[in-house]
C-alpha cells in the first residue's frame, strides 16, 4: 500500500464517513464536506506533472490475489495522469456546483454524495490500474454508480428507466470487456497491460486476437456511448445535472476512450482496429450532431452532442493507429491524430462541462429546459450567457477558443486520410474528410441553437414556471472557471502541450515517440485545407441556422417505430414477457407440482444412469449376516412405515413416527453406531414432544379430496419408481467399491493427531469442525426463525390492496 | 444383512415419497421425517455394515466399522430436527393464518406484479 | 382439566438431575466415549422437557430463569472463537491442541480445545432445543 493506493480508495474511505456527516451536520451542506477531497486529490495528483513530463512511470504495487496474478498495481504515466487530473479536476467544480443545484433541505444528499464519490474512486481506479482483472472491476463500479447516480430521483418513472437502460447496455459491455481481457490474459499469459503491451507484436498472429479485439471494443463502444450503443446517454440525462457534467460528459464516457487509448499498442497493428476505431466514431460522430438538431431538451442536445463529440475523439484514436504503419513520414501526420484526441478531450470536459452547467442553471431558474418555451433569457442573466456563448462557440470550433484548435486539427488529420495506401483507406478515405465536414456543420448548427434558442429573442414569462434571475454566485462559480480555460487554452495552447498532451500521447504510442517529440499546437499554419475547411463550416453554418425552421422538418424523417429506442425497447419488453411465460408454466405455486417434478427426474435421470452404465451390481459376497434382532426391527419398521400411510389420525401418524425412529435408534445399536443410537434415542423423544406440542395448533387429518383414486394411483406409482431406485442405489453403491475409504485416515489419526478415541466425536469436533461450526450455525437461524414466526405474528397485512 | 436394509429403506422413501405427495401439511412434515430416516440408514448401508467392531479406538481391536458415515448421519440427524420443527411451525402458523392446510388451497394463484 | 401426575412429578424431581449429571458426563467423555456437544445437549434439553411435563411453563421459568437465545448466541461465539483461535498462534483455523495432566483425585486426564468447541455445540444445541420448545409451548 502506498500514497498512491490511499488516493484512489480515498474516495471509497470518505463514502463511508459521508452519512455521519450527513446526520451529524444536518445545517451545513453536505458537499462542503465532500469538496475537499477531490481538490486534494488534485492537488496531488498534479505534483505528478513534472515527472510525466520528463517520461517516467509511478509505479505502486500491492498485492490481492497473488494465485490468480491479480494485483492492485496502480501506475501513473502521462495518459493516466491526464485521467486522473480530470478525474479530480471536473469532480472538484462539480461538486462545488452540487452544493448550490442540490437543496440540502430537499434531497437524500448523503445518498448522493456517497454514490459521486464510489464513481470517482471507482474511475480513478479504472485509469490507473495496470491489472486488467482490477481495471474491469472499477469498469463495472463506474456502471453501477452512474446508475444510482441516473436513478438518483428513483421517484421519476423516466430516471428508473434511464437507469435501467444505462446499466443494462454498459454492464452487457461490461461483459464483453472481461471476455476480452479473460482472451488477453490467455494469449500473453498476464493480466497486466505493460506486460501485453510489450508483447504486442507476437499477439496479433494468436487465432484469439481477433475475438479479443472485437470484445474489448464492445466493452469501449457501450461505455462511450459510440452508435449504435450511444441510446443510452440521452436517457441517462434523467440524472440531477451536476451528474450529467461529471460523469455523462467529462467522465464516465471516457472511460471507453482511455480503453481505445491505452490498448491501442496492443491492437494497433491490426487493420480491423484502425477501421473499426475510426469508422465507429465517424458514424457516432455524424448521427450524433444530426439528431442533436432536432432535439428540443437543452439537455437532450447536449447529450447528442456528447455523442458526436465522443465520436470526433474515437475516430482520431482510430487514424492515430495508422502512424505504427509507417516508418517514416506517418509519424508527424498520424501521431497528430492522437494530439488531436488528445486536446479534444481535455477540451471538450471544459466547454460541455460549463455548457451542462448552464443547462443546469436555467433549469434551475426557469423551471425548464425546452428551448420552445426559453427565450431573451440573455437580458436576465448576463453571466450566464457569457458563459454559454464561450462554451458554445468553442464547441462550434471557433476562434479564438480551444474548440477551435482542436478542431482544426481533427479536419488536418481527416484530411490527411486522403494520403493512406493501407488496408483501402485510398478507395473509401475519401469518405472521411466529407463526413467530418458535414457533421461540423452539424456540430455548429446545434452549437447556435444551444446557445441562441434560450438567450436571444423574446423573453414569454407565461410560458415560465418562475421568474427568472441570474443564479447565485457559486454556481455560477464552476461554470466561469471552466469558461475561463475554455478561453486560457486556447490563446495558450502550449501550456498544456508539453506537460499533458505529450506525455500522454507518448503513452498511447509509445513505440513511436523518439526523444525529439515534440507537441507544438498553433493557431495559423498557413493556407491549409483545414482552414478552408472551417471557412466553409461557418458560412453553409450561419446559412442553414438562419433557415432553420424551414428545413428542420426533414430530421423527422426516421419514424420512432423503426429507431434504435423501440428496438431496445420492445426487445426489453418481449424478455420481460418470454421470462414471465416461462416462470408461469414452471412456477405453478403448487408444492405438489414441483415434487413430483423432482421425483420424476430423480427417478428416470437415476434409472436411466443405471440401466445405460450398466451399474446396477449386487455383490452378495460381502454381505453381513443378519441376525434375529435386526430381522425384528426391520419387520417393525416396515410395517411401521406402511401403517402411517393408512392412519387416519393424527396422533395415531405422531406415534407411529415416534415408534419408526425409535427402531431405527436400536438399529444403530445393532450396526455398532453407539453415537448414533444415544442421539437418535433423545432426538426423538423430544421431536414426539415437539409434534405433541404442535398437536393443538395443528388441523385433523382430514381425508377429503385424497380419495380420488387416479390421484392416489399417480403417488403410489411415483412413490413405489423412488423406492425401487433407492434400493438399487443402496445396492449398488455398496457392491461398487470404485475408491478406498477415506475413513482409515481418521482411524489412523484420530489418537495420533486428535488425541481422541472416539473417532466419530473426533470427526465432528476436530477433522471436520468447521462442518459442525456451519451446522450449528444453520440450528441457530431455524431456532430463530421459529422464534419469529411465533412471536413476532407477522399476519398478512391488512392495508394491501 | 445388507439386501434386508437395501430392502427397508426403499419401503421408507416410497412411503415417504407418498406421504410428500398427499395434500395434508401434516402428512407432508411426517414424510420428510421418514425421508430422513431413510436417508440415514442408506448412508450407513453404503459404507458397509458391521464391518468391524465400535469406531472406539482400543488396543484389542484391529478393524472398526466407517466412522465417516456415522458423523455424517450424526449431523443429519441434529439438523432433520431443527428442519421438522421449523416446518411444524411453519405449518401450523400457515394454518392460523389461512385456515386451510391443503396445499392446493395454499397456492399463489395471482402473480404479484 | 385437573391433572393428577403426582407420581410423574416426584419421579422428575430425582430423575431430570439424574439425567442432567448424565448428560454433563457424555457431554465430558465424548472424545473417549461415545457422546459430545450434540448428545449432550440434547440430553440437557430432554431433561428440562422432562420437567416441563411433570410442571409448567411457569415453574420451569423460575427454576432455570434462562434466556435460551442467549445461549445460542454464546454458544456460536465460543465456538468461532475456537475455530480462529488457532490463528493466533501461526497455525489454520479449527487446529486443537491437547494435553494430558494428573491431579489428585480425578487422576490422569487430558485437556483439550476441542472440549471448548464442543461446548459451543452443546450450549447451541441447549439453545436451539429449548427456544423452539419454549416458543411453542409459549404461543396459544
Amino acid at each position: 500500500m502506498s500514497l498512491l493506493h490511499l488516493a484512489v480508495f480515498a474516495p471509497f474511505l470518505l463514502a463511508l464517513f459521508v452519512p455521519i456527516l450527513y446526520k451529524l451536520f444536518r445545517q451545513i451542506h453536505t458537499g462542503w464536506f465532500v469538496l475537499i477531497l477531490p481538490v486534494l486529490l488534485f492537488t496531488y495528483f498534479s505534483r505528478f506533472i513534472p515527472l510525466t513530463k520528463q517520461g517516467d512511470v509511478i509505479t505502486e504495487r500491492a498485492a490481492w490475489i497473488p494465485s490468480l496474478d491479480i494485483t492492485v498495481d496502480f501506475y501513473v504515466d502521462g495518459l493516466g495522469l491526464l485521467f486522473a487530473l480530470l478525474i479530480t479536476g471536473i469532480g472538484s467544480l462539480v461538486v462545488l456546483y452540487s452544493v448550490f443545484y442540490l437543496s440540502k433541505e430537499k434531497e437524500k444528499l448523503n445518498q448522493f454524495y456517497v454514490f459521486l464519490l464510489l464513481f470517482m474512486g471507482s474511475m480513478l481506479g479504472v485509469v490507473l490500474s495496470d491489472n486488467l482483472i482490477v481495471l474491469y472491476s472499477f469498469w463495472e463500479f463506474t456502471s453501477l454508480s452512474s446508475f444510482l447516480l441516473i436513478g438518483y430521483w428513483n421517484e421519476r418513472e423516466r430516471s428508473r428507466y434511464g437507469a435501467q437502460k444505462s446499466l443494462l447496455i454498459t454492464v452487457f459491455g461490461g461483459l464483453s470487456l472481461l471476455g476480452g481481457i479473460i482472451l488477453l490474459s490467455i494469449m500473453g499469459n498476464t493480466f497486466s497491460i505493460r506486460e501485453l503491451i510489450s508483447q504486442s507484436g507476437q499477439l496479433i498472429d494468436h487465432s484469439l486476437f481477433t475475438p479479443a479485439l472485437l470484445l474489448v471494443l464492445l466493452g469501449a463502444f457501450t461505455k462511450s456511448a459510440q452508435f449504435p450503443f450511444h441510446i443510452w446517454l440521452p436517457d441517462a440525462m434523467e440524472a440531477p445535472t451536476p451528474v450529467s457534467a461529471y460523469l455523462h460528459s467529462a467522465t464516465m464516457v471516457k472511460a471507453g476512450l482511455y480503453l481505445v487509448a491505452r490498448l491501442s499498442p496492443v491492437f494497433a497493428e491490426s487493420g480491423l482496429w484502425l477501421w473499426l476505431v475510426s469508422i465507429t466514431g465517424l458514424i457516432t460522430l455524424f448521427w450524433g450532431s444530426y439528431s442533436a438538431i432536432k432535439q428540443t431538451d437543452l439537455k437532450a442536445i447536449l447529450a447528442f452532442s456528447t455523442i458526436s463529440q465522443l465520436g470526433l475523439i474515437m475516430s482520431l484514436l482510430g487514424l492515430g493507429a495508422a502512424a505504427l504503419h509507417y516508418e517514416s513520414m506517418g509519424e508527424t501526420i498520424y501521431l497528430a491524430a492522437t494530439v488531436a484526441a488528445v486536446f479534444h478531450l481535455i477540451n471538450h470536459a471544459t466547454f460541455k462541462g460549463s455548457l451542462f452547467m448552464v443547462a443546469g442553471i436555467i433549469d434551475h431558474e426557469t423551471g425548464t429546459r425546452d428551448i420552445k418555451k426559453l427565450g431573451g433569457l440573455m437580458q436576465v442573466m448576463p453571466i450566464t450567457f457569457t458563459v454559454a456563448i464561450i462554451g458554445a462557440f468553442s464547441m462550434a470550433g471557433l476562434p479564438p477558443f480551444n474548440g477551435f484548435l482542436s478542431k482544426e486539427m481533427f479536419l488536418a488529420s481527416m484530411v490527411s486520410v486522403l494520403e493512406l495506401d493501407i488496408f483501402n483507406m485510398d478507395t473509401w478515405g475519401v469518405l472521411f474528410p466529407v463526413i467530418a465536414w458535414v457533421a461540423s456543420v452539424f456540430t455548429f448548427i446545434y452549437s447556435m441553437i444551444v446557445v441562441l434558442k434560450p438567450f436571444t429573442g423574446k423573453l414569454s414569462l407565461k410560458l415560465l414556471d418562475r421568474k427568472p434571475h441570474e443564479a447565485p454566485i457559486g454556481m455560477l462559480l464552476s461554470p466561469i472557471i471552466l469558461a475561463s480555460l475554455v478561453i486560457v487554452f486556447g490563446i495558450f495552447p502550449n501550456l498544456l502541450s508539453s506537460s499533458i498532451i505529450k506525455p500522454a500521447v507518448a503513452s498511447i504510442q509509445p513505440s513511436l515517440v523518439g526523444p525529439d517529440f515534440q507537441v507544438h499546437i498553433a493557431f495559423w499554419h498557413g493556407p491549409e485545407p483545414e482552414v478552408w475547411m472551417t471557412i466553409g463550416i461557418i458560412v453553409l453554418g450561419v446559412l442553414l441556422y438562419k433557415t432553420l425552421s424551414k428545413w428542420q422538418g426533414i430530421t423527422m424523417w426516421v419514424p420512432d417505430r423503426i429507431s434504435l429506442n423501440s428496438l431496445y425497447d420492445n426487445g426489453l419488453r418481449g424478455l420481460e414477457r418470454s421470462s414471465s411465460f416461462v416462470m408461469k408454466c414452471l412456477m405453478t405455486g403448487s408444492l405438489r407440482t414441483y415434487l413430483l417434478s423432482v421425483f420424476l427426474f430423480f427417478i428416470l435421470s437415476l434409472g436411466f444412469t443405471i440401466y445405460w452404465k450398466d451399474a446396477f451390481t449386487l455383490d452378495t459376497k460381502h454381505f453381513a449376516p443378519i441376525g434375529f434382532y435386526e430381522l425384528l426391527l426391520a419387520g417393525v419398521i416396515v410395517a411401521a412405515a406402511i401403517a402411517i400411510l393408512f392412519a387416519k389420525s393424527r396422533l395415531t401418524s405422531i406415534i407411529i413416527l415416534g415408534a419408526v425412529g425409535y427402531a431405527i435408534s436400536l438399529f444403530f445399536v445393532l450396526l455398532r453406531a453407539p453415537d448414533l443410537a444415544l442421539t437418535q434415542l433423545v432426538i426423538e423423544t423430544i421431536s414426539v414432544s415437539l409434534f405433541l406440542l404442535c398437536f393443538f395448533h395443528l388441523p385433523l387429518l382430514a381425508s377429503r379430496k385424497e380419495e380420488r383414486m387416479t390421484f392416489r394411483l399417480n403417488n403410489a406409482m411415483i412413490s413405489i419408481g423412488v423406492g425401487v431406485i433407492v434400493t438399487l442405489i443402496a445396492l449398488s453403491a455398496h457392491s461398487n467399491k470404485l475408491f478406498d475409504s477415506i475413513s482409515s485416515y481418521y482411524l489412523e489419526n484420530a489418537y495420533k493427531e486428535a488425541g481422541g478415541k472416539n473417532v466419530v466425536n473426533v470427526i465432528l469436533v476436530d477433522f471436520r469442525g468447521l462442518d459442525t461450526m456451519f451446522e450449528i450455525t444453520v440450528l441457530s437461524i431455524a431456532a430463530l426463525g421459529i422464534f419469529a414466526m411465533i412471536k413476532l405474528r407477522l399476519t398478512r397485512r391488512k392495508d394491501q390492496s | 444383512m445388507e439386501l434386508l436394509m437395501a430392502i427397508v429403506i426403499g419401503i421408507l422413501f416410497m412411503c415417504a415419497t407418498y406421504l410428500m405427495l398427499s395434500k395434508s401439511m401434516l402428512r407432508i412434515i411426517i414424510g420428510t421425517g421418514l425421508l430422513s430416516h431413510g436417508a440415514h440408514l442408506l448412508i450407513l448401508t453404503m459404507g458397509g455394515l458391521k464391518g468391524g467392531s465400535v469406531p472406539l479406538l482400543s488396543d484389542e481391536t484391529a478393524s472398526y466399522v466407517d466412522p465417516l458415515p456415522q458423523a455424517l448421519i450424526l449431523t443429519a440427524i441434529v439438523i432433520s430436527f431443527g428442519v421438522t420443527s421449523f416446518l411444524l411451525v411453519l405449518a401450523y402458523r400457515s394454518y392460523q393464518e389461512l385456515g386451510t392446510d391443503d396445499m392446493e388451497e395454499m397456492r399463489g394463484t395471482e402473480t404479484n406484479e | 382439566m385437573k391433572q393428577n401426575d403426582l407420581i410423574l412429578q416426584t419421579v422428575t424431581k430425582v430423575a431430570a438431575f439424574v439425567i442432567l449429571l448424565f448428560a454433563v458426563a457424555i457431554f465430558l467423555g465424548g472424545h473417549y466415549s461415545p457422546g459430545g456437544g450434540f448428545v449432550g445437549g440434547l440430553m440437557t434439553s430432554a431433561a428440562i422437557v422432562l420437567l416441563l411435563l411433570a410442571f409448567d411453563l411457569k415453574t420451569v421459568t423460575a427454576i432455570l430463569p434462562i434466556d435460551y437465545k442467549v445461549l445460542i448466541g454464546s454458544g456460536l461465539l465460543i465456538s468461532s472463537l475456537t475455530v480462529a483461535g488457532g490463528l493466533l498462534f501461526g497455525v489454520p483455523l479449527m487446529t486443537h491442541a491437547y494435553r494430558y495432566i494428573d491431579l489428585p483425585i480425578l487422576g490422569h486426564i487430558s485437556l483439550h480445545t476441542a472440549v471448548l468447541f464442543d461446548l459451543g455445540v452443546y450450549l447451541v444445541v441447549v439453545g436451539v432445543t429449548m427456544t423452539i420448545i419454549q416458543t411453542i409451548g409459549e404461543s396459544e
